[in-house]
């Protein structure tokens, strides 16, 4: 029996309707400067990713071997590889490919992450257990680790690191949804549902889910820039996709034993991928401070 | 009273919050004047800037509030304008705060001795020994049964009226000249309260403490002070003794407030309650005019264009309203014309809607090691212990008893949300299984819910009309558009405007947010519906309107009600039926009208006797206040699980062998040992005396 005094209306947390007007317009991340700085370098890789192939002066493995090995010049911005291809135009190529892999990968994660959290924290009980112990043993190894046995079992393609991002991060996000979830079963209005008789799939879905987004939102966008890093990782090591794609890491990978004569080639990829995962954090980080009510 | 110099005095004290860079008045020129040996009551709603007078004062208002103008003269000292490090003089020592929620003032990784022994180190300047021997002393005065225990425990280990008693030790330790109280006995049961409350009395006569008690209870507040200031949006809009106030308030809001709360032994049958339509602006909203007026049914044309004075009505009698002159001659009065009397409502036709049969509901605790080792059984928890229930058809059962009788999980047993050990359930003429996940919708359709707090039971992320169409489609299979045929109707029924559909929870009051979720649980008229704690989150004028509601509804759709409270005077007023809960055992069940009149059992006559009420003229009560707290539920008392707290214990069979029912030729039944002639006479001679 507690007598509770309702002291404010605005309660703690979420402000529901808020959140949806939030994301509705993309304007409030523009709203504190760092915010803004980190979504418009998203934003302009996003552009790049799409309209590469349109804007790229060359094509992604064209060589011109008369201009191998060139510094960056008006002709060649970011000047030429060892075998004269332009790496200006290979970044804009990789953006699509890294941007592409990292972004789908994390949708995936999200997608199957959010289910399995739902029901290990709805349904509770031993498919809880089970879930979660499993994910234990998953997250027990470092993310670059698993992927580099995983890849090593499944072989090394494109969809393999697809693959390998929706492993290594679906337990991470399917923990983060369960734990949200935990508290939210226990509000008066899931149980005004059950004495209603919604169906659990009604409960989980349109009942708690909606509770879950602004958590899981802040997550996704924090994957995904590890995401980005984890694509770029893997083709330094050579174990994701292989030559000749443009991926960056494997720009920075190919260029290592001419970095003394050819620093350009080196830079610009690294740069591009320290770029990237700086934006879409601090991308992340204010999405983080907007739903979460942080200001 | 006194000439001399008050301990407080507050001379139009005006304080504001700051809002996305807009500071708006919380308080506004409030003039307060406290005495030695003085309690003085501070009543308002949620939002009335109580509990900031009170931070203001102590100076704690955080760098979002900001005293603007006025002063604060604490025995001559200027409050407002000293320093940090000179506050912490006071602080403590000479002015003491006691707050609402004990388990946060606490801090729970430090024993209890250690907290009250560290303040008298600092502000008494004694050594450990001596400090820990004092405070010892201390929780002997505020009556902590078992002191050297006590000091020795941590916070969680002790219950939350402990708690209460260890911070008035400790606001006491150092004896101070003046004790902010803000709502200190809210969270707790009414037999704790009134404990509190009575060591409250003696001690401040005791020491002549002048106390600031802040709270939205008018009970409490006659039952303890001698003054009150009735605060509304952050004015004053009446000061006066208690006595006169709660005889001749003045204010139209005061009159509002002393309407809208039942008193015990008030029946629905009898008159409506007066609810104060609409509720309190927001801060910001403030105009220079009347801030009641809105919701003022006396309001005249002056109310909304201009900012009445507190004018002095009588000695010692200020009221900020300028129609008081015809509200003391009694020419207008807030008092509805006519009081609208409920038609009474016909026995019912002897259906029964819901039968309980040696209801059960244990919890199995997880069985530790060594009680695996030891091949042990694992313990349960029995939250309800057999319980016989009957209700018929539009009738209502009220269920009172303190924090851990089994009220609420008897309720959450019914509707399903607690799955039932043992026992029949049926509800018209159907067995209920135990768990929700195994009864039909059909069976759903029949018993619905209403939760506690409003701001849990709707979801968030739904419009109001999405919640209401669920129901329609989940329940009654209608398709979404038919579904969404019915919200009109169903806002209809519980007086909310059409509109309300498209908004969310958030933009609704605490009441409508009750409203909705009312109508929710009308969706599918059910036969029985109950109420846990329906209006415990709301304001007090707020109350009235929904307890009006669910009388208004019952009296339409002649569904049965079962109505959960700690507040027996709400009980009181809707139920024609009371069962006493303790430790998962009925202990009497009663016709609501005698039970009031003449407990039988001894633990509805402490209940009733703990219970404040507002007429400050009425005799303290004649009893002592229960002691002790409710024994644990794994281990109950043996025997009558009321003996260890009974006053009028028998003895040895009280301690050996369960009481058998007995019943009075009204059909009320008690779960006592002693003679049911013997308890009637006693509340005869009581009554003459």
């Amino acid at each position: 029996m507690t007598v509770t005094q309702s002291s404010s209306p605005a309660n703690s947390g979420v402000a529901p309707g808020r959140g949806r007007r939030l994301l509705s317009s993309f304007r409030v991340l523009f709203d504190r400067p760092v915010t803004a700085f980190g979504t418009s370098i998203f934003l302009l890789f996003l552009f790049l990713a799409v309209a590469g192939p349109w804007l790229a002066p060359y094509g992604s493995n064209e060589q011109i071997y008369s201009d191998a090995r060139q510094p960056p010049s008006l002709a060649h911005w970011f000047g030429t590889d060892q075998l004269g291809r332009d790496v200006f135009s290979r970044i804009l190529y990789g953006s699509r490919e890294v941007l592409f892999e990292a972004g789908l990968g994390t949708l995936m994660a999200l997608f199957l992450g959010m289910t399995l959290g739902l029901i290990a924290g709805y349904r509770r009980g031993w498919i809880d257990e089970l879930l979660m112990r499993f994910f234990d043993s998953l997250l027990a190894l470092p993310a670059l680790l698993l992927a580099l046995l995983l890849l090593g079992t499944i072989g090394r393609s494109r969809y393999s690191v697809l693959i390998v991002i929706v492993i290594v991060y679906t337990p991470i996000i399917a923990r983060v949804a369960r734990s949200v979830v935990l508290s939210v079963r226990e509000k008066a209005f899931v149980e005004a549902a059950q004495i209603q008789g919604e169906s659990s799939l009604h409960i989980m879905f349109r009942e708690i889910l909606p509770s879950v987004m602004p958590a899981l939102t802040v997550e996704g966008a924090l994957r995904f820039s590890y995401a980005i890093f984890l694509v770029a990782s893997l083709g330094f090591l050579g174990v994701g996709v292989q030559p000749p794609s443009p991926n960056w890491g494997l720009l920075v990978s190919e260029a290592r034993p001419h970095a003394a004569q050819l620093p350009w080639s080196l830079f610009f990829p690294a740069a591009a991928i320290a770029l990237v995962v700086i934006g879409v954090n601090l991308m992340a980080d204010g999405i983080k401070r907007i739903l979460m009510g942080e200001r | 009273m006194s000439d001399s110099p008050p301990v407080l005095d507050i001379t139009s004290l005006t304080v504001a919050y700051e809002n996305e860079d807009v500071w708006q008045t919380a308080v506004r020129d409030l003039d307060l004047r406290i005495e030695a040996g003085q309690t003085y009551g501070l009543v308002g709603e949620s939002g009335s800037g109580k509990t900031t007078v009170a931070l203001a004062v102590m100076r704690y208002l955080g760098s979002s509030g900001r005293i603007v103008s006025g002063s604060i003269l604490f025995n001559g000292l200027d409050m407002v304008a000293l320093k940090e490090e000179e506050l912490r003089g006071v602080w403590g020592k000479e002015i003491a705060l006691v707050p609402q929620n004990p388990q946060s003032a606490l801090n729970p990784s430090m024993r209890v001795g250690e907290q009250i022994a560290e303040i008298l180190r600092r502000h008494a300047g004694l050594d450990r020994r001596e400090a820990m021997a004092r405070a010892e002393e201390l929780l002997c005065m505020v009556r902590v049964p078992d002191p050297q225990r006590v000091l020795h425990s941590y916070t969680h280990q002790i219950s939350g009226g402990m708690q209460q008693r260890v911070l008035i030790a400790m606001a006491l330790s150092t004896e101070p000249a003046l004790l902010i109280l803000d709502e200190p006995t809210t969270g707790l049961d009414v037999t704790t309260q009134a404990a509190i409350l009575d060591l409250f009395r003696e001690i401040t006569a005791e020491r002549q403490t002048a106390v600031l008690y802040v709270t939205h209870n008018l009970g409490v507040v006659s039952a303890l002070c001698d003054r009150v200031a009735v605060l509304y949006a952050g004015e004053l809009v009446e000061d006066a003794r208690v006595g006169e106030l709660f005889h001749f308030p003045y204010h139209p809001y005061t009159e509002g407030l002393l309407d809208s709360i039942p008193q015990i032994g008030q029946k629905k049958t009898e008159a409506i309650l007066h609810a104060i339509p609409g509720q309190i602006p927001p801060l910001g909203e403030r105009l220079e005019v009347c801030v009641f007026a809105p919701r003022c049914a006396l309001a005249i044309e002056e109310c909304s264009t201009q900012r009445p004075d507190l004018e002095t009505a009588a000695s010692d009698h200020q009221v900020r309203c300028y129609r008081w002159r015809e509200i003391s001659r009694g020419e207008i009065t807030t008092h509805q014309s006519a009081p609208d009397l409920i038609p009474v409502q016909s026995p019912g036709d002897g259906e029964t809607v819901l039968l309980t049969e040696d209801l059960k509901v244990y919890y199995g605790l997880r069985r530790s090691l060594t009680e695996m080792l030891r091949r042990q059984p694992g313990r349960v928890v029995k939250a309800v212990d057999g319980v016989d229930l009957t209700l018929g058809k539009a009738r209502t059962l009220g269920i009172v008893g303190e924090s851990g009788s089994g009220k609420t999980t008897l309720a959450r047993a019914v509707v399903g949300l607690a799955e039932k050990t043992d026992g029949e359930i049926q509800l018209l003429d159907m067995q209920l299984p135990a768990g929700l996940s195994s009864r039909t919708l059909d069976t759903l359709r029949h018993v619905q819910y209403v939760f506690q707090n409003p701001d849990d039971a709707l979801n968030p992320h739904m419009t109001i009309g999405q919640t209401l169409q669920r129901p329609f489609i989940s329940l009654l299979g209608m398709s979404s558009k038919e579904a969404a045929g019915q919200v009109s109707e169903m806002l209809r029924i519980v007086r909310l405007p059409k509109s309300y559909a498209d908004r969310y929870p958030n933009q609704l009051s605490g009441g409508e947010k009750q409203r909705v979720a009312i109508a929710r649980a009308f969706a599918t008229s059910p036969d029985l519906l109950i109420a846990d704690e329906p209006v415990s989150a709301l304001d007090v004028s707020v109350q009235a309107s929904i307890l009006n509601l669910l009388n208004d509804l019952q009296n339409e759709t002649r569904n049965s009600l079962i109505l959960i409270s700690h507040d027996l005077a709400v009980v009181g007023y809707l139920a024609d039926q009371v069962a006493v809960m303790y430790l998962g055992q009925i202990m009497e069940i009663s016709d609501a009208a005698r039970i009031f009149e003449a407990p039988m059992h001894p633990y509805t006559e402490a209940l009733l006797a703990a219970i404040p009420t507002i007429d400050p003229d009425s005799a303290v009560s004649h009893q002592e206040p229960l002691q002790g707290d409710v024994p644990s539920q794994i281990d109950p008392p043996s025997g009558c699980p009321f003996h260890p707290r009974c006053p009028r214990d028998l003895g040895d069979i009280c301690r050996t062998e369960e009481p058998v029912w007995q019943e009075n030729e009204f059909g009320d039944r008690i779960y006592c040992h002693i003679p049911l002639g013997e308890l009637q006479s006693v509340q005869q001679m009581l009554k003459e005396a």
